[in-house]
């Protein structure tokens, strides 16, 4: 049996010892054990350096607030974590766990020169030097500081677990399974209530799991707990053990993080390693539970000075005994009942030192009665015994005569802290109890309540006695119909914040002066190495220095000296830091105030948030209906939005270049075939539908005939370019509007917004079809003869079917809205048909066109061919600050409309100015260069730098039809510089000359579309 | 004010450390002051600063209604950058970016600046051409940006994901390697300190509750919480409550405030070289010198003063984070916290004049004020020394919403600030 | 995440919704006829409270519509929600 291990007692499994190893030594423990009470058990006591100054530390606590024990666990297989607590990692066949921030081991680690030259490292000590030689911060000090920062490493593999997500919804939520969360979950299941139950431990029980002498109505506790569960599991309460309820969110929606697999030797291949519950709980009881403070005295960090309950803890929940000679210091009741136990157990109690002048109450005579040592009014003022604590220094509060007292163990109690965290977080207001000398909840800002210790109450009949009530009230209010609050804050001035009162005016004189300067700061000895925050090194006397160098507010405290900012954020320390600052400033400890709690309670994986968003679930892809037909194809896709697109249909041996050239070629000469499914489509119905394109869209749309179509283009109120695309008008009130693949849902909004709230007379209904179109782009000279053997009730011929109309009919036997549209400058139809026909009358039409030479292109194409022929791209040519004038596209805008969505903005003096930016074509001097999208235009490229730029260039191509490069670009002034040449710098210092032109191309007569 | 070095600190030691001076004074305030500046956050003490140091003028009160940068200064992700795309934005933030440099030296405090690089991801063909835009612009400006491979972005940043096969697959990417980070409550406690030892009363706990006019409609002082200050020039640099200041002086603003989340992870060492921004998967990383991984996304979407906002922003931003960083899925959340940011209808600031006489406003920066802070407080000092605008901040007026010349760096779409 | 009181399908997750400015700021019926300054303030202008907001939400994964709701910017409590185009509540302090 382990070393330190009690003959009986305790809820570990005695019958199932657990093989592990810490730093590579191996030890036994059993079922049960925390990685801490393990290592306790085999007497070993050294598990960490600090942070700072790399002193050896041991286990205070014996949960989530452990400061010290943090250690690595590396399951393999990219299943590593840093920074776990020992306390909470619960052990396993073959867990490895190694201890952290040491070098070369834990025993002789070279960090502790830190700690003799701790003089030169006080708080705040970096903000003084490092700034000399100035390249040295980067270089030197730097790469130094953050070497020696960090605790744990970071994993090195990508994560192969996996985590899992779910939304629950319930009537009460119970946070804590400790006996007031179980009597409120009870109770509250009782009165009908469907409830949650969560716990952060293993196990339910909270501190009856280490008070074996608890009776609740006449049962063991231990029995009370079961009897519990079961009827719990009766009424179908969901209970949740390791689930730690971490974060409190505005309309009680509560974050629980459930550990499912971290403490088997062999999780389930299927299994996640974690779940996010997401609740949304009408009630919330928030029963959380207090944690015991340490107390600041020199010395008080060396291994085997831990709290008093821990020690307690550590004896009856695992059986352990934590040393064999105990020193116990405290300045209240609490750690009396440590001692009588660890005394029962056959643990030495060396004395008890009790800050307290008069000790009162039955604890403290019933430890007398068992002959321990009781000293008032004494306290420690320094301890022995660096990798393991052998000794204190006892002396009267105040001074006087020393005791040296021989020990291996430890206790501390300084009170308890309720642990307010989630309350705070719900945003209650938190007030301050004198009598207990803590922050307990006040006003509640949500629809919660706290019951037992974490609202001060320690007493077990007590605890349960407002578990009971809580749970009660609890349901009968989830019950009730939420109420609508009509409380309405900030209409009055905040009151002075604390700290900030002055009691009087001071005189003229006094203005100016440093009026709470040094006299402020009691001159009085600060204690030496007397800990606050452990994991940060924070010591009394950097709160002290912080105090003197003007930082005042406990804020400005915490970030100076990083008191409290550990990854425990400062579940041991806060109190303790807080109640220094206010002795010395003189103040009542609300009135310096508390940090603000935030979300998560404890560290909270990033993989359980992010949750099964990974890999192909990370975002939507969309495909349209004939994306197969193109994967299947050889095509290559890009991303535009959330769609895969067919960006080129390479053939063998073709790179995109080649394959890009060809494709043109194809269409120019013959017939291409295009994808266009993507286009946004909106139906836009009704009487007033004229009327509402007309308020909507620059364009006019009222003599718009049935059968015809029209390029639209669509302003944002502040008067730039936000959309475009094709409409056609279907009958007299109805039009099908295209929209940018990427814009269809921003502008089927506006319309909705327009629509519903500006002109809500107007008798319009809009629909989204995007989906519900598969839409087939035919262009080029043999466009018409590739479809016409499958055009069925729609006469295409030239004259009939003219550039920019629109048919009903049936394409392939399908019925299609069949448009007469071209975005290559080539004869050109769209054949729009139900979605689900897409891949089968693109199919049909490809092989029609196979006697035609017709070749599929994608979006590269598609780009050059517009490109050639001047017609923009909202987002290429335009990025939001674009108007139609600068485009020249002037001529869209309705002339006699009094009004449209953007008209007015147009007409505010910076839309006139004559240096804007406007479309142009650029022709590189050298045709065999392909300007570089984005890159600036400017006047000289020999100028001085920062230099005045022009524009730049938003398109960019190799033109196949051209046999040379053309490029498109936005160039201040531009149509008046047609002729002049400018210049494109390159990245590489030289600058390509080109022409200004024309920014159409390619046919500018238009004449290849009345084909 | 004493200085600091590694000398003084060493002499400390030897007594023990119970020698330092105090950093800032905590003064009552005077019945009148020449500037009251209404926001001891980064901007409203750097601009104390500067109007002591270059323009000589001392008789200044920064007023703070909490506790000194404790507003988005003390909140934000700590990233320093200058490659902003519109002429007007680059001159700013590259005339913040050389101040940074020399700020320590400059303020004897190590505010820690360590231009380690700061690299925007490409996810598409578009997001390449807009980044290009960037670079190109930058480079005419005299601000460094260069292009880099998705190969080279992994060398600069070895944890970056570059797998072809992930939703939205690495690019390329835009590195402006004198962007970093720096210490950010040392920024605000190094420019009060130095702005304190030139004769500039900082008065914390003191929130201003009302905007005096003359009967010329010019500002006379500040009602506060502790009683009326009188001033000849009030300047308001109250980011998250730029609005309700200005309320007060009857002042409508083209500002809407939203929360602004940020998160870190448990401290680790040292793992992640650089920042790395990503628009299209929504998320900027880096890693502080204590080791924390330090990450942030965009607002949420309404607008409240709350400094809260929902888990599903946290866990969006996360997402992405895994997906660009997959070895940090198992790392650990810390602490996740709130600020609240003032966004303009161009995502650019307002600095300068307002329409009344004495009353100037430095605000608007959205989710990217810190980098500015040096720079922001620097043309605002000259701004409101000379009554007229430093020609870095003209561009910036509120009379640029009434004739449309907006400064838009929204509209490339392309960067998270 | 909130929880945003839809008022024709009652109370939904933020994450169904839209968020969509603030409420009744009305476009005037002849722009044209505004100053540039008038104009910007319709465009521009907002009052920004830190207290009672009176704002705009649509229904995106729901009914679709537009509606408005009042809302403690402070706290985040919604105080009502009407529909479009009703006059706003008045909310008693």
């Amino acid at each position: 049996m382990t070393p330190f291990r009690t003959p009986a007692g305790g809820r570990i499994d005695r019958g199932k010892p657990i093989r592990f190893t810490f730093d590579g030594m191996a030890y036994t423990g059993q079922a049960g054990d925390t990685l801490a009470s393990a290592l306790l058990a085999n007497g070993v006591h050294l598990v960490g350096r600090s942070f700072k100054y790399h002193r050896p530390r041991g286990i205070v606590a014996a949960g989530a607030e452990e400061p010290n024990a943090l250690v690595t666990v590396d399951r393999g297989g990219g299943r590593e974590v840093p920074n776990l607590r020992a306390t909470q990692v619960e052990i396993y066949e073959g867990l490895t766990a190694i201890s952290q921030n040491r070098w070369p081991s834990l025993k002789r680690d070279l960090g502790a020169v830190n700690d003799l030259l701790s003089p030169l490292f006080p708080a705040g000590f970096y903000y003084k030097t490092f700034k000399w030689p100035r390249s040295f911060w980067a270089k030197v000090y730097e790469p130094a500081i953050r070497r020696s920062a960090g605790l744990g490493r970071a994993p090195k593999a990508p994560d192969p677990d996996r985590y899992a997500q779910l939304y629950a919804h319930c009537d009460v939520l119970v946070i804590g399974g400790g006996p007031t969360g179980i009597a409120a979950a009870l109770a509250a299941a009782e009165a009908g209530a469907r409830v949650i139950l969560c716990d952060e431990q293993p196990e339910f029980g909270g501190s009856l799991l280490h008070d074996p002498g608890a009776t609740i109505d006449g049962k063991a506790a231990t029995e009370w707990i079961a009897e519990s569960l079961a009827a719990l599991g009766r009424r179908d309460a969901v209970v949740l053990p390791r689930t730690t309820g971490f974060g409190y969110f505005a309309h009680n929606f509560v974050g629980l993080a459930e550990r499912i697999t971290d403490h088997l030797a062999a999780p389930g291949a299927r299994q996640p390693r974690e779940r996010l519950w997401q609740v949304r709980a009408k009630e919330v009881v928030l029963a959380a539970g207090a944690i015991e403070r340490p107390l600041a005295f020199p010395q008080n960090d060396r291994p085997g000075i831990m709290l008093a309950e821990a020690a307690r803890t550590y004896l009856n929940r695992y059986g352990v005994r934590p040393g064999t000679r105990a020193v116990v210091i405290t300045d209240g009741d609490s750690a009396y009942r440590a001692a009588l136990d660890l005394a029962a157990a056959g643990i030495a109690i060396a004395a008890i030192a009790d800050t307290r002048a008069a000790p009162p109450g039955p604890l403290v005579d019933a430890a007398r009665a068992a002959g321990i040592v009781v000293h008032p009014a004494t306290t420690i003022i320094g301890t022995e015994g660096r990798r393991r604590v052998h000794s204190a220094r006892l002396a009267p509060v105040g001074g006087g005569p020393e005791d040296h007292v021989s020990c291996d163990l430890i206790l501390m109690s300084g009170g308890w802290t309720p642990a307010v965290h989630l309350f705070s977080q719900s945003r209650g207001k938190l007030r301050y109890d004198e009598a207990l000398g803590a922050f307990v909840p006040g006003t509640s800002a949500q629809r919660e309540r706290s019951a037992g210790g974490c609202r001060g109450t320690y007493e077990l009949d007590a605890c349960i006695g407002e578990g009971h009530a809580a749970g009660r009230e609890a349901a009968a209010a989830a019950r009730r119909s939420p109420a609508v609050s009509a409380t309405v804050s900030g209409d009055a001035p905040a009151a002075p914040l604390p700290g900030g009162e002055r009691s009087s005016q001071p005189g003229d004189a006094e203005r100016g002066r440093d009026v709470a300067g040094e006299g402020a700061l009691p001159r009085r000895k600060i204690p030496k190495r007397a800990f606050v925050d452990f994991q940060n090194d924070v010591t009394v006397k950097d709160l002290a220095l912080a105090l003197r160098e003007g930082f005042r507010s406990i804020e400005h405290v915490k970030r100076y000296t990083t008191t409290g900012m550990a990854t425990d954020q400062g579940k041991t320390s806060n109190m303790t830091a807080l109640e220094f600052v206010a002795t010395s400033l003189g103040k009542a400890v609300p009135a310096v105030g508390t940090t603000t709690f935030r979300q998560p309670y404890t560290p909270v994986t990033f993989g359980v948030i992010a949750g099964a968003a990974r890999g192909d679930l990370f975002e939507p892809v969309r495909r349209t209906p004939i994306h197969s037909w193109a994967a299947e194809n050889g095509a290559v896709f890009e991303d535009v939005g959330l769609w895969k697109r067919a960006w080129y249909f390479p053939k063998a041996g073709e790179d995109m270049h080649e394959a890009v050239a060809r494709e043109c070629r194809a269409v120019r000469e013959g017939a291409g075939i295009f994808d266009a499914s993507t286009l946004g489509k909106i139906e836009v119905v009704g009487p007033d539908a004229a009327e509402f394109m007309n308020r909507l869209y620059t364009n006019a749309w009222t003599k718009l005939e049935p059968g015809r179509c029209r390029y639209g283009l669509m302003l944002t109120e502040a008067g730039f370019i936000m959309d475009d695309g094709v409409v056609g008008r279907l009958a007299p009130d109805r039009f099908h509007v295209t929209t940018t693949t990427g814009g269809a849902p921003r502008v089927l909004h506006h319309m909705e917004d327009y629509l519903q709230t500006e002109f809500p007379d107007l008798k319009v209904w809009l629909t989204s079809t995007t989906e519900q179109w598969a839409v087939i782009a035919v262009q080029g000279p043999k466009a018409r003869d590739v479809i016409v053997s499958l055009v069925d009730g729609i006469d295409i011929a030239r004259d009939a079917m003219p550039h920019m109309s629109v048919r009903l009919g049936k394409v392939a036997g399908v019925p299609a809205r069949l448009f007469r549209v071209s975005f290559t400058g080539e004869l050109g139809f769209e054949i729009n048909v139900p979605a689900r026909h897409g891949r089968a009358v693109w199919e049909a039409v490809h092989a029609a066109g196979q006697a035609h030479g017709i070749a599929p292109y994608g979006t590269e194409t598609m780009h050059v061919l517009r490109a050639e022929k001047g017609y923009i791209i909202v987002g290429q040519e335009s990025d939001g600050t674009v108007i139609p004038a600068d485009l020249g596209l002037d001529g869209m805008i309705g002339k006699t409309k009094p009004d449209f969505v953007g008209k007015r903005s147009l007409a505010r003096p910076d839309m006139q100015l004559a240096d804007r930016k406007q479309l142009v074509g650029l022709l590189a001097t050298d045709p065999k260069v392909t300007l570089e999208e984005g890159a600036q235009v400017v006047e000289d490229p020999n100028a001085p730098v920062p230099m005045r730029m022009l524009g730049h260039v938003t398109s960019s191509y190799a033109s196949a039809a051209l046999g040379r490069s053309i490029a498109l670009a936005l160039v201040s002034g531009g149509r008046a510089r047609k002729g002049m040449k400018l210049f494109v710098p390159a990245l590489d210092g030289t600058a390509q000359e080109a022409t200004v032109t024309d920014p159409v191309f390619y046919d500018p007569e238009g004449k290849r579309l009345d084909g | 004010m004493s200085r600091y070095s590694i000398f003084s600190l060493a002499r400390n030691a030897l007594s023990g450390h119970r020698n330092w001076p105090r950093q800032w004074r905590s003064p009552e305030p005077r019945r009148e002051y020449d500037v009251v500046i209404v926001g001891a956050g980064g901007h409203g003490l750097a601009t104390a600063y500067y109007l002591a140091k270059e323009h000589r003028i001392q008789s200044v009160a920064v007023l703070e209604k909490g506790w000194l940068g404790g507003g988005n200064t003390g909140r934000n992700t700590t990233i320093i950058r200058s490659n902003y795309l519109q002429d007007e934005s680059a001159a700013i933030y590259e005339h913040a970016l050389k101040l940074w440099e020399g700020l320590s030296a400059e303020l004897n405090y190590n505010v820690m600046y360590s231009p380690r690089g700061v690299m925007m991801l490409a996810h598409s063909v578009h997001d390449n051409q807009v980044l290009k835009r960037h670079i190109y612009a930058n480079r005419l400006n005299g601000i460094d940006n260069e292009w880099l491979s998705p190969e080279e972005a992994k060398r600069f940043c070895p944890p970056l994901n570059i797998g072809r096969n992930i939703r939205y697959p690495v690019t390329g990417a835009a590195l402006q390697r004198r962007g970093g980070t720096a210490r950010h409550d040392a920024v605000a406690w190094g420019y009060a300190r130095g702005a304190d030892g030139m004769g500039v009363d900082i008065i914390e706990n003191c929130e201003v509750t009302g905007l005096r006019r003359g009967a010329d409609g010019a500002v006379t002082g500040c009602d506060t919480t502790r009683g009326f200050i009188g001033a000849k020039k009030v300047a308001v640099v109250a980011a998250g409550h730029t609005s309700v200041v200005m309320a007060m002086a009857g002042v409508r603003m083209p500002i809407e405030s939203y929360p602004l989340q940020a998160l870190v992870s448990e401290p680790v060492k040292p793992v992640f070289p650089c920042v790395v921004m990503s628009n299209s998967v929504h998320a900027y990383i880096s890693q502080s010198d204590k080791g924390e991984l330090v990450i942030g996304a965009g607002t949420d979407a309404y607008v409240s003063y709350s400094q809260n906002g929902g888990l599903h922003v946290a866990e969006h931003t996360l997402d992405a984070i895994c997906e660009l960083f997959p070895e940090f899925r198992r790392m650990r959340m810390l602490r996740n916290w709130g600020g609240i940011v003032d966004v303009t209808p161009d995502r650019s600031p307002i600095i300068g004049l307002t329409p009344v006489a004495g009353l100037y406003v430095n605000c608007g920066w959205g989710t990217g004020g810190f980098k500015a802070t040096p720079g922001s407080g620097h043309v605002f000092a000259a701004t409101v020394a000379r009554g007229e605008p430093h020609p870095i901040a003209a561009p910036f007026t509120l009379d640029r919403f009434r004739t449309g010349r907006l400064i838009d760096e929204a509209a490339a779409a392309a960067v998270a600030h | 995440m909130l929880i945003v009181p839809c008022p024709h399908c009652g109370d939904r997750p933020e994450i169904e919704f839209r968020y969509a400015g603030p409420a009744h700021i009305e476009r005037a019926q002849r722009p044209a006829e505004l100053s540039d300054e008038d104009w910007a303030s319709y465009l521009y202008l907002r009052d920004n409270p830190k207290g009672l907001h009176f704002e705009r939400w649509r229904h995106i994964h729901g009914c679709g519509r537009f509606f408005n709701a009042a809302r403690d910017t402070v706290s985040d409590r919604f105080v009502a929600s009407y529909k479009a185009g009703q006059k706003r509540p008045e909310i008693p302090r």
